[in-house]
């Protein structure tokens, strides 16, 4: 094990040696702040800029005095030091232009604070509401409503020792099963909100980020211009799955956004349907839509193998709750404990159901117990 | 000399053994204590940022669980700022306030020892969590409820090692202020204080204010876990955002109240090695004063992207920015002490000079997230994190680094080695840019801070910060090896010790005997600036 680490490591140090000697064709090194697709993005961008230069000017002044000083007064070239100690000009010069300088950003960086704030007139409207750890989007107006999760294949390969190889894996930890599909040139007023704990919803071609608080709406504003898919992830300290909910915004013609709405209108009619119904599913069935379940909800913490984290997250596997009484464990997933979350009003009952029964009939857990959504409503 | 230093080892009456150090009143040897403990907190919380280095060597997990990852960054801070960078303040303050103002020792000596005593203890309770079920806290230093709250069994162990911090901090404060104001030698005026003095009362003040407010915050934490509150819970009718605003109330201070003392050390550094007096020592008094009185005015800085209204987003952002004014004073006036000096470039001089290089680099990136709408971009990344380890990195820990230099000498009474002090400087210096200039980059492009992994497009400039955090990690061995090497042996440091020195403390033999100024000098203007 420790071998293949330090293994690891000696291939990025050569890795990297590598990239010096070819020169940046292979390699990203992305230096700077992209200039986005919209409005608010551009004007950020050009803000950053402008003050980027003015400080690069300052320091090259500034440190350029330090520099021709430790050049030229220097006791080794027979500087005979001078005893001046104050000059009133030139401190009230070295106040007066920062001052002017600062008045000079303050301008523009009012106006375009100015116009974010403006955040009515719009087209539509997205809820955005952050959970332990994944995103849910919900399109007021529409009825859409949908929650987007880390993709499998990056899921898979962020695991400790997975072995998997990042670099080959589909845009790692930057893609996730659904896409938030947003017309272009519409505005778009995109309200932020979180579940448990404080996230932030950032995608860096939109130009903002906001924090997403429980017991708080934010309200933001975009207008895409370009077609295109642009990603972001989670901004704020959210615990351990902070890293792996990604955002990724597919942006498309108004006419791409309306056949999207309808075809996931009516798939979600149909799911939610089946959901509703609370129709008792097969063993198989249950266990199939059950291990769907555990790996986008339940392996991030009590991991893929059901063996959980020692001293942080119990095991699933052999433990007291998944091969005891049915009702202990419905309570447990229904209602949560500690660090674990309520997921009764995540999950519908037919998923609480299968998820359930998987765990109850996977790893060396062989209870032969099938529960059904009733069950589950039973239970509520 | 050498008549009136046997003369006064003669009455010596050093205590020995370890009681000695655990019932020392006397504030050197208590000095002494804040500063080892400062310098063991500084390799533990550096061991922490070489596992945060090794793991984002490149992207996938390969050493550490994102929870370990969270725990790692968390206590990093902690230990930095409450352990390493805070304790090293006060123990320049305890050996170096009473020899610079003519006093005998520091006014409270027995709560001295307290204060000092108390540390060890906040961080056995800290670190220890690290070995408990549910590991150490993982929330980031910050402490946001909610997420604070689901700490498992560390949780108040964590809030009682920060109540036992702040304690210690108060009491170091009350001490300082009595002092300076009580027992300054006939003659020493306030405006005649050494400069170093100055930025510690002022800062002395910052944590007066800021500590208990933390202690507050800390308290509804607590209570909220334990005792069914919900100061933090909107569900319960609190709000979490409120956390927010009392913790920077805190925090934006505490800023000051580290980087103040560094600012002071390098404003008795520069002028001696320059062979000339500081230039505009009025102002720099005021300017210090402004920036500690204006830094209550400008915490909800940290937090422009909760979503406050436009006229408070405006009020922050403008507030902000006006801090540029005095801290730039502070660099234009440490330039124009060197302009036209006679300049020598040992040690202490060139931690010195780096630090008013890189701590205004640290100053532009500030100055460029003060402007509200580009914060919205570079908050939480790590262009967040590139700047704020710009300012206490190479400004506040060089500045400290530079004061060891500067006065190790006077405490040991041997001449530190100058080769390895210099080649200390430089590998330092070279490898905290090569550690810390790309993470600007690494924010820009979109990398936001906290994560244990990343795609791909980052790997670059991690991996080239990562080698630039092993080598600056490994350039502090030298330091620690030198300071060893001092005060085994060496030259011997005449009282002066410097050329250029100037001020009470270079009129004490080198070492200085165990009880200085216990009949107390008499301070000339000629004496104080010069």
């Amino acid at each position: 094990m420790f071998f293949n680490k330090l293994r690891n490591c000696l291939t990025g140090i050569v890795t990297l040696v590598s990239f010096f000697r070819a020169g940046t064709a292979a390699a990203d090194w992305k230096l700077n702040m992209t200039r986005g697709v919209t409005p608010i993005s551009h004007e950020v961008y050009d803000l950053h800029m402008m003050i980027l230069w003015i400080v690069t000017i300052i320091g090259i002044i500034v440190f350029g005095v330090i520099f021709w000083s430790v050049y030229h007064h220097r006791k080794s070239k027979g500087a005979v030091p001078a005893q001046f100690h104050h000059s009133t000009k030139a401190e009230i010069i070295w106040t007066i232009i920062p001052i002017l300088i600062l008045v000079g950003m303050a301008i523009p960086a009012t106006k375009t604070l100015v116009m974010m704030e403006q955040t009515g007139d719009a087209d539509i409207t997205v809820k955005i509401t952050g959970h332990q750890w994944f995103w849910e989007y919900e399109y007021k107006n529409e009825g859409i409503k949908f929650v987007s999760n880390l993709a499998e294949d990056s899921r898979n390969a962020k695991v400790l020792g997975s072995g998997v190889d990042p670099w080959k894996v589909n845009n790692y930890l930057l893609e996730v099963d659904k896409h938030v599909v947003l017309p272009v040139n519409k505005k778009i007023r995109l309200l932020t909100t979180g579940a448990e704990v404080i996230h932030a919803w950032w995608v860096p071609a939109l130009g903002w980020k906001r924090d997403a608080i429980p017991g708080y709406i934010n309200d933001n504003w975009a207008i895409i211009t370009e077609p295109g898919i642009y990603r972001g992830q989670c901004a704020e300290l959210c615990g351990m799955g902070h890293g792996f909910m990604p955002i990724v915004v597919e942006a498309v013609p108004e006419d791409k956004y309306l056949a999207w709405v309808e075809a996931t209108k009516k798939a979600q009619t149909e799911a939610e349907a089946a959901a509703k119904s609370d129709k008792d599913l097969t063993a198989d069935e249950l266990k199939t839509r059950g291990e769907e379940i555990y790996k986008t909800t339940c392996a991030v913490c009590h991991q893929p193998t059901g063996k959980g984290v020692p001293g942080t997250f119990p095991a699933l596997d052999g433990s007291v709750i998944a091969n005891g009484p049915l009702a202990d464990h419905i309570g447990r997933v229904l209602h949560g404990k500690n660090m674990m979350p309520a997921f009764g009003n995540q999950l519908s009952n037919a998923d609480i159901a299968s998820v359930i029964t998987y765990e109850r009939n996977s790893w060396g857990n062989h209870t032969g117990d099938v529960v059904q959504a009733k069950d589950v409503k039973a239970a509520r | 000399m050498s008549e009136a230093v046997s003369h006064h080892e003669h009455h010596d009456h050093k205590p020995t053994g370890i009681g000695r150090w655990l019932f020392s009143t006397n504030h050197k040897d208590i000095g002494t204590m804040y500063l080892v403990f400062a310098g063991t907190m500084l390799f533990i919380g550096g061991a922490m940022a070489m596992v945060i280095r090794a793991e984002l060597f490149q992207p996938g997990l390969q050493f550490v669980t994102p929870q370990f990852f969270n725990s790692m960054t968390t206590i990093h801070a902690l230990v930095m700022i409450f352990g390493a960078v805070m304790p090293a303040g006060v123990g320049l303050a305890n050996w170096m306030i009473p020899m610079m103002i003519g006093s005998p020792d520091m006014a409270l000596p027995r709560m001295n020892n307290m204060s000092f005593w108390i540390l060890p203890f906040a961080f056995t309770l800290l670190l220890s969590t690290l070995f408990m079920p549910g590991g150490g806290p993982a929330g980031g230093w910050t402490l946001y409820p909610p997420l604070v709250l689901q700490t498992g069994a560390a949780f108040p162990f964590l809030i009682f090692a920060i109540h036992f911090l702040g304690i210690s901090s108060i009491l170091g404060a009350i001490n300082i202020i009595a002092t300076v104001f009580n027992m300054r030698a006939p003659g020493m005026t306030f405006m005649r204080l050494p400069l170093f003095v100055w930025t510690w009362i002022i800062t002395a003040f910052l944590l007066i204010a800021s500590m208990p407010v933390l202690a507050g915050a800390v308290t509804m934490l607590l209570t909220d876990k334990f005792f069914g509150t919900s100061f933090f819970s909107a569900a319960g009718g609190g709000d979490p955002v409120m956390f927010q605003h009392v913790f920077w109330f805190f925090g934006h201070p505490e800023v000051y109240i580290l980087v103040l003392p560094a600012f002071g050390i390098i404003s008795q550094v520069i002028p001696t090695f320059a062979r000339k007096p500081l230039f505009g020592y009025e102002s720099m008094v005021y300017a210090t004063a402004s920036i500690a009185f204006l830094s209550f005015f400008v915490w909800a800085h940290h937090m422009f992207t909760v979503g406050m209204p436009l006229t408070g987003e405006l009020f922050f952002m403008y507030a902000t920015m006006s801090i540029a004014v005095p801290t730039g004073v502070k660099i234009f006036n440490w330039t124009a002490t060197m302009w036209k000096g006679s300049m020598t470039f040992e040690t202490p001089m060139l931690f010195a000079i780096g630090v008013v290089i890189m701590f205004s680099i640290g100053g532009f990136s500030g100055l460029m997230m003060g402007i509200t709408p580009v914060d919205f971009q570079y908050h939480d990344t790590y262009f967040i994190v590139a700047h704020f380890h710009y300012v206490i990195v190479p400004g506040i820990l060089f500045g400290l680094i530079a004061g060891v230099y500067f006065w190790l000498p006077k405490w040991t009474g041997h001449m530190y080695d100058e080769k390895l002090g210099k080649l200390h400087f430089w590998l330092s210096t070279i490898s905290v840019n090569v550690l810390f200039f790309p993470m600007h980059f690494l924010g820009l492009a979109g990398m936001p801070r906290r994560i244990p992994d990343y795609n791909v497009q980052f790997t670059e400039w991690n991996q080239v910060a990562s080698v630039g955090g092993f080598v600056f990690g490994l350039s502090q061995l030298i330091f620690v090896y030198l300071v060893y090497k001092c005060v085994r042996g060496g030259e011997k440091a005449n009282d002066q010790v410097w050329e250029g020195a100037h001020g009470l403390e270079w009129t004490l033999p080198s070492p200085p005997p165990f009880h200085t100024f216990t009949t107390p000098p008499k301070v000339t203007e000629a004496m104080a600036h010069s």
